[in-house]
């Protein structure tokens, strides 16, 4: 590995945005502090802080191997994280619930590879992801009603799958299933999406709809998107975080990030 | 289309559609009338005339569909193969079983109001487990009680570590093998190697009257009957297409805020609850229950079933209990060294060429002659 970042350097920086958005503390619908996780002695993240304010957009860029969706692992609970505490809503401590009661909670999760149920229908698959109660003893009983069924079809609109209702999920494009996947998040009606990847394997089309769409869902929801692709950042016009090697390298406007010598150098130095 | 208007016995029932409700109705008059009547009604040398021989066979292979369809709910559904599905049935057995031991009374071997076996042991009292077990309504219970509790236990710690897949197979698999191993030893109250046997009478009644027979034979096609309504209706609910997306994507379905634990561990609790029903109907027909029921082969055969018949049908496991006991009952009188090789060819044959089963190939056929 090449090793060019001056640790040092990011420490500070980390450290200095943490305490930069000195705005009312209310707004912070996610902090994230001092984070550290290794797996068998690499550290995937190392000591990161950030805030994400409430139904803000913010990206969040860098290379391979960066910590990006460890990032959203530990937010999730899918990893406990070694170091540190993920807070929502300035109240509720993460590391403290599983999977199922961080979703209850209100953050819905996007993954790399679009996970959808295959063998059931797109509608069912909203109808699923739809936010009830979500007991077995319920879910025994439940009925799909029409105002139910006025929500799902509203989803299918925001996400272009209204002629594709009773279709298998399995038989989607691959660009369809990762809408699916979104729309799926949206009818969890969560505070916070974390998005991963959500435009790979899209086609340009598809992803200019899908840039269009996170732009229509600024200030209803808090999102953060993780992402490789440029183009699409830079449609979103929101704050850019960059992380390297575990940890935060700089955050600002898209056309600041990309000047950076810093992020200049981790995307082409190696 | 059924809203939340819909009463729910109404909904319970219309989860079946018209083609199942035929068939449940076929069924329910040939096993339940016919049969019974046919059984009761002529003598041996009429034309009609079923013999013991066949009412026990096939009442038994009723038995077999009703765990089949619970390996169904627990497999082709939830994704979670189970090889102790015997071991449920065997309990079922053995808590019904010791009920018809109590009712042999004072015509036992030794004369004595305890089971043979315990006089054997020189005990002079049941032990604690089988307290009250001289009560029907009791033994019913346990029957039902004995497999739900253990399959909570047992389906609660493994389920909530998330063993999955062919480590949740083996761990079944051992579970049944150490009951097995403590209900083959003489010591432990329940009969050894011999397990229960010479019942005399139910509820007073001769076990072995043609009546009897007749009426353990219908009530067990009802069961099965009715473990296929109920199975319809948990596959339709919105249970059912949880239970489904966790089998295909279980991580998707926590991110949705489900806790598969419980999801999970309802249907293997009541899969279970079936199958140990299922042995105790089975007990009374075949006159005996011993720990040979949870021999790994038997679990494994039960898998072997849903296979061949389609997984994930419902009806389609209970089916293929029938074609593998049918031609096991043929083929152990005409070959009786051949049958596993032949059982082991028909589940690769299966496998290979219809990973649908035999359900799946009516559904192809079909749809190539409406094409």
């Amino acid at each position: 590995m090449n090793d060019v970042t001056d640790t040092s350097n990011i420490k500070a920086e980390a450290s200095a945005s943490a305490a930069a958005p000195a705005s009312n503390n209310n707004d912070v619908i996610l902090e994230i502090a001092n984070i550290s996780v290794s797996f068998d002695g690499f550290k995937a993240l190392n000591d990161l802080s950030m805030k994400f304010m409430r139904n803000e957009l913010r990206c969040i860029i860098g290379p391979n191997g960066a910590g990006k969706t460890t990032m959203m692992d530990c937010i999730t609970g899918k990893t406990t994280p070694d170091e540190g505490t993920c807070t929502f809503n300035n109240t509720v401590d993460l590391s403290k619930l599983s999977e199922a009661e961080i979703a209850l909670v209100g953050i819905g999760r996007k993954f790399q590879k679009p996970t959808i149920f295959e063998s059931h229908t797109v509608f069912e698959n909203l109808e699923l992801a739809m936010k009830t109660d979500k007991t077995v003893f319920f879910s025994l009983f439940a009925v799909v009603d029409d105002v139910m069924r006025d929500r799902i079809s509203d989803t299918l609109k925001t996400v272009n799958l209204s002629a594709h209702a009773d279709q298998l999920a399995g038989r989607l494009s691959h660009g369809q299933k990762q809408w699916l996947e979104i729309g799926m998040l949206l009818m969890q009606d969560p505070q916070l999406l974390l998005l991963d990847e959500p435009v790979a394997g899209m086609t340009d089309d598809e992803t200019e709809r899908t840039g269009e769409l996170f732009n229509s869902l600024k200030g209803k929801h808090s999102l953060v998107v993780v992402e490789h692709d440029m183009d699409f950042v830079a449609q979103l016009k929101s704050m850019v975080t960059v992380l390297d090697q575990g940890s935060m390298l700089c955050e600002g406007e898209m056309a600041a990030v990309q000047s950076d010598p810093r992020v200049i150098e981790v995307y082409l130095g190696r | 289309m059924s809203n939340a208007r819909t009463p729910f016995i109404v909904r319970f029932f219309s989860a079946t559609g018209r083609t199942g409700w035929i068939a449940i109705a076929l069924f329910a008059l040939l096993t339940i009338v016919a049969v019974p009547v046919c059984h009761l009604m002529f003598q041996e040398g009429d034309a009609l005339f079923i013999s013991t021989f066949y009412v026990t066979l096939i009442g038994k292979i009723m038995c077999y569909a009703i765990v089949a369809v619970a390996m169904d709910l627990i497999w082709g559904y939830a994704g979670v193969l189970s090889l102790a599905q015997g071991l449920f049935f065997a309990l079922g057995g053995y808590a019904f079983g010791m009920y018809l031991m109590r009712s042999i009374g004072l015509d036992g071997v030794y004369k004595s109001h305890l089971p043979d076996f315990m006089v054997f042991l020189d005990w002079k009292a049941y032990p604690w487990f089988w307290a009250f077990t001289d009560s029907f309504v009791y033994s019913i219970f346990l029957a039902i009680a004995a497999p739900g509790l253990l399959a909570f236990v047992f389906g609660f710690f493994v389920f909530r570590s998330r063993v999955k897949g062919v480590y949740f197979a083996i761990i079944s698999q051992a579970m049944l093998y150490a009951f097995l191993l403590l209900f083959f030893m003489n010591n432990t109250g329940f009969g050894g190697n011999n397990g229960f046997t010479d019942f005399k009478r139910i509820l007073g009644y001769d076990i072995t009257s043609p009546e009897m027979r007749a009426t353990l034979f219908a009530l067990s096609s009802a069961t099965l009957l009715f473990a296929l309504l109920f199975g319809r209706y948990v596959v339709t609910s919105k249970y059912g297409r949880i239970l489904t997306a966790i089998r295909d994507a279980e991580m998707r379905v926590m991110f949705l805020g489900y806790n598969p634990l419980w999801y999970k561990l309802f249907i293997w609790t009541v899969a279970a609850i079936i199958c140990g029903i299922a042995g105790a109907l089975y007990v009374p027909q075949v006159g005996i229950i011993n720990p040979s029921e949870m021999a790994t082969a038997n679990s494994i055969e039960i898998a072997i079933w849903a296979a061949i018949g389609g997984r994930g049908t419902l009806v389609g496991p209970a089916i293929g209990a029938f074609v593998v006991n049918l031609s096991k009952s043929w083929f152990t009188v005409a070959f009786p060294e051949y049958w596993l090789y032949f059982l082991g060819l028909l589940f690769v044959l299966v496998t290979l060429l219809l990973p649908q089963g035999l359900v799946g190939l009516y559904q192809q056929l079909r749809a190539r002659s409406t094409r």
